[in-house]
């Protein structure tokens, strides 16, 4: 074959002497390689190598899949790679008012089209600041409930997409305590997350052993190897994402949320009803996030959940919460928002009483719902961007 | 071959080399190429099925060595040590996947017993034997060449391979409603097939040198080829198995540069394109006109990159163990016009089904009392060919329709070339314009090709309608 005739028909025939040259030479570049590899750890540089928004069409949420070749989707931990991927990088039009969604899988859009979810139709909304602005809505969500996730976006974001306003969203399930390091994706940037722990000095322990700390030899390129490969799928499934615009498996049949529930009172670690303070959940993390935006403007949103008129519904609202829970919680949130220098709190919990806003779970709506709870936080977004004009 | 098959066999080379004596090597490579195909086959649903479907492979390649044995050609000593070598390989592997736990068992599940085997070895043993026997063997090639071709449609025919699923699955009390075409997955069966049908065609013509059975299983059954060919000629494997070299490092750094190529084309380069490469999800869900033709670019590099990148892993591997297997793929999508491009894509198929279908046709028509015109001839043979090659994907109406495509191609080029000769001899006088003509012609060339594709790459005609007319923007 023309091709390997450099390789086939040698000029000079192979000794083994040079067989053991090359090998030795091989290994030792190998082995360099791997050293030089561990101590530079090149991940984050190469997350912000990206083809999204260039050769790609941006995504309109963070990357998330369970099954990739049916979402072209995938999940990874490397942050800056999965905002690189998003259509926030890029730099804002002079007429945009730009505004981040920060927040669970309901506003990630779980089996939701991206034009369905909050920041699509805040977008379909097409709404105009005072001063003539387009308002622009980006979804930050990520499947997770974690507000230490969410902070760990936020910061991060801050950095990169110049934004004129946050909407936080969230449910008392991202407040449960021990529920704040739970995500991967968060054990995953450990030193992201234990450096808000320490700045903030906030309650989740930057000693965790759930923190994924590589070690010497984890964090070589063949230790790395899955990391690496994840980023080139990220790359390669965006090829796909831009032909087709589909970014989530879609199943025709899924289990809708549960109405009829256990007479179970539990919450997490809590077993029977009680009366919480801001120190039982993670108010802290909230109150990390509000200092870290410094003066741009800041919006909380409680979001709408699931309300259960089945079978135990007098002890549970929904799976997730028992009504002295979520009861509790909302008492401490209205105190909260009751502060001073709280920043404005929208609570939306029961919005949509219509059991069927509900899809497969108490807090991920159907794209009607979904159109009702976006006018709602779109006019306070809309007031908020003329309270700080 | 998976990353594991391909480095667990470097290491076999290198354990090969360094410590067996070149006397011991044929053998070698015969027990090895026997042990590989159990350990090649993947599992199946049925039970026993990937231990049978091996097994057979080796009855089916005794079948052929001894039908195309010259008359003259006389049992050896070496020929009862071959046999008896096989037969204990099947039984030790029966007996070790029995004993052994399924972590270090070689075969892909658990294997039957070896009393079983042991008496359908006999049965086959006496049958064969009683075979070899038998003086004129000319008549049974007919039988024999039918009976691949009679095993090939059923494997190839998705109603019949189900059928003869469910019917498997009866007999060893599975539920038959499960029953599906993948159920009967015979590894290598294709290329074993076309081995064989050369060797029994040329014993048939008289053409054929003598091989030992050791030297006939290992060149049918040879391990880097036997899943996805290139398909060697018997006569030039057993020069090199004949002559295989010592302890030279050439063949290594050779084939070790090869496998590297191979790897990153199949496991890098076609693994990535094959992320947006069309199949039948990707194109309902890709609609527009430019969608769909990126997806059918995709398919056809991932398509060059993963076949071109196993030859080069079969001939990589092929080179450690001393022999070279032929080349497949010369650059096939650079070449000017399609009949190039089927000398240099697939050579080996291509080349066989020359020889065993082609040929033998346009002898056949030529030898009528009517002869046709040249160019019926020629329309008959491409024709011919090509649906051949495209019914040997698959017995499926959009293969044959993939044929037809590529038949039509070579015969409008036959007859454009036989129009234009004289026009291209004068172009030799023209370098610039004869380079642009034959940019064109890559072009024109490569995009016939890629259209082709839409009729290999999906399941259906009418999905494969639906995308070819979306093409073109209707």
């Amino acid at each position: 074959m023309q091709t390997w005739k450099w390789l086939t028909q040698p000029t000079k025939p192979y000794t083994w002497g040079f067989m053991a040259r090359v090998v030795v030479k091989a290994a030792v570049l190998f082995a360099l390689l791997n050293v030089i590899f561990a101590l530079v750890n090149p991940l984050p540089t190469l997350g912000h190598m990206s083809a999204y928004n260039t050769l790609l069409t941006g995504r309109e949420r963070l990357p998330y899949g369970e099954n990739p070749p049916a979402s072209y989707n995938l999940s990874l931990y490397n942050l800056p790679a999965m905002v690189e991927s998003l259509t926030v990088d890029t730099a804002p039009a002079d007429d945009e008012f730009r505004v981040l969604l920060l927040g669970d899988s309901s506003v990630w859009g779980i089996l939701l089209e991206p034009q369905d979810t909050l920041a699509g139709q805040i977008n379909r909304l097409d709404l105009r600041t005072a001063d003539g602005r387009r308002v622009r809505a980006y979804n930050l969500g990520y499947p997770t409930m974690s507000l230490t996730k969410d902070l760990m976006l936020l910061d991060y974001a801050l950095e990169q997409a110049h934004p004129d306003l946050i909407v936080w969203l969230f449910t008392l399930e991202s407040f449960a305590p021990d529920a704040q390091l739970e995500p991967s994706f968060v054990q995953n940037n450990a030193e992201r997350v234990q450096a808000l722990i320490r700045r903030y000095d906030l309650s989740s322990d930057p000693g965790d052993p759930r923190f994924v700390e590589p070690d010497f030899w984890e964090s070589t390129i063949v230790g790395q190897r899955r990391a690496l490969a994840d980023l080139l799928r990220l790359q390669l499934y965006g090829v796909m994402w831009s032909l087709t615009g589909i970014d989530q498996e879609y199943p025709d049949d899924y289990t809708r949320r549960s109405i009829d529930l256990e007479a179970d009172e539990t919450w997490h670690d809590f077993t029977d009803p009680q009366t919480f303070t801001a120190d039982d959940l993670a108010f802290d993390v909230l109150a990390a996030g509000a200092q870290r935006v410094g003066s741009i403007p800041l919006l909380f949103v409680n979001e709408p959940t699931f309300i259960s008129e089945g079978e135990n519904s007098d002890v549970r609202y929904n799976a997730f919460y028992p009504r002295w829970a979520y009861d509790e919680y909302r008492r401490v949130l209205d105190e909260q928002t009751d502060s001073a220098a709280w920043p404005p709190t929208l609570d939306l919990w029961d919005l949509l009483p219509d059991a069927e806003c509900y899809t497969d779970s108490p807090v991920h709506l159907t794209p009607t719902c979904e159109a009702q709870f976006a006018a709602q936080v779109g006019d306070a977004i809309l007031d908020l961007s003329a309270a700080g004009s | 071959m998976t990353l594991t098959n391909i480095l667990v066999f470097i290491g076999a080379a290198a354990l090969y080399v360094a410590l067996l004596p070149e006397r011991l090597r044929r053998w070698a490579l015969y027990a090895g190429s026997i042990v590989a195909i159990y350990w090649l086959q993947p599992a199946l649903r049925i039970e026993n099925l990937d231990f049978i479907f091996p097994t057979a492979t080796l009855v089916l390649v005794v079948l052929g060595w001894l039908l195309s044995r010259a008359p003259e050609q006389r049992w050896q000593r070496e020929d009862t040590i071959s046999a008896g070598i096989m037969v204990a390989l099947v039984l030790a592997l029966s007996l070790a996947g029995r004993m052994l736990v399924e972590s270090v068992r070689i075969t892909p599940s658990r294997p039957p017993s070896p009393v079983s085997l042991a008496v359908v070895a006999i049965i086959a043993a006496a049958l064969l034997g009683g075979l070899s026997w038998i003086g004129h063997k000319r008549r049974l090639f007919v039988p024999a060449i039918l009976l691949i071709v009679v095993l090939f449609v059923i494997l190839k025919t998705t109603p019949l391979a189900e059928e003869t699923a469910r019917l498997l699955r009866e007999r060893t009390g599975q539920p038959a409603s499960l029953a599906s075409a993948s159920d009967l997955g015979w590894l290598g069966f294709s290329y074993v097939a076309f081995r064989l049908i050369h060797t029994l065609r040329d014993r048939q013509m008289g053409r054929f040198p003598e091989l030992t059975l050791r030297e006939y299983v290992t060149y049918a059954i040879f391990f880097p080829a036997f899943t996805a060919g290139p398909i060697d000629r018997a006569e030039r494997f057993i020069k090199d198995l004949r002559a295989l070299p010592g302890r030279e490092p050439t063949h290594l750094t050779v084939g070790l540069g090869r496998i590297a190529a191979g790897v990153l084309k199949k496991f890098v380069i076609a693994d990535s394109l094959a992320y947006f490469a069309l199949d039948a999800s990707k194109a309902a869900q890709a609609t527009s006109t430019g969608e769909t033709w990126v997806l059918l670019y995709a398919y056809a590099f991932q398509l060059y990159f993963d076949f071109s990148g196993y030859t080069d892993i079969a001939i990589g591997i092929g080179q450690l163990f001393g022999i070279t297997l032929p080349e497949n793929f010369q650059r096939p999508y650079t070449r000017r016009n399609i009949t190039q491009f089927w000398q240099s894509w697939h050579i080996t198929l291509s080349n066989w089904v020359r020889f065993y279908v082609f040929s033998p046709l346009s002898r056949y028509l030529l030898m009528r009392k009517h002869k046709p015109s040249p160019t019926v001839l020629a329309l008959i043979g491409q024709m011919a060919t090509m649906i051949v090659i495209g019914l040997w994907h698959g017995v499926t109406w959009h293969f044959v329709v993939w044929g037809v495509w590529h038949g039509v191609g070579l015969f409008m080029h036959k007859v454009y070339s036989d129009r234009t000769r004289m026009a291209y001899i004068r172009l030799r006088d023209r370098p610039r314009l004869n380079q642009w003509i034959g940019i064109a012609g890559t072009v024109v060339t490569f995009h016939f090709v890629v259209i082709g594709w839409v009729w290999f790459a999906l399941p259906d005609m009418a999905t494969s309608w639906d995308v070819f007319l979306r093409l073109f923007g209707l």
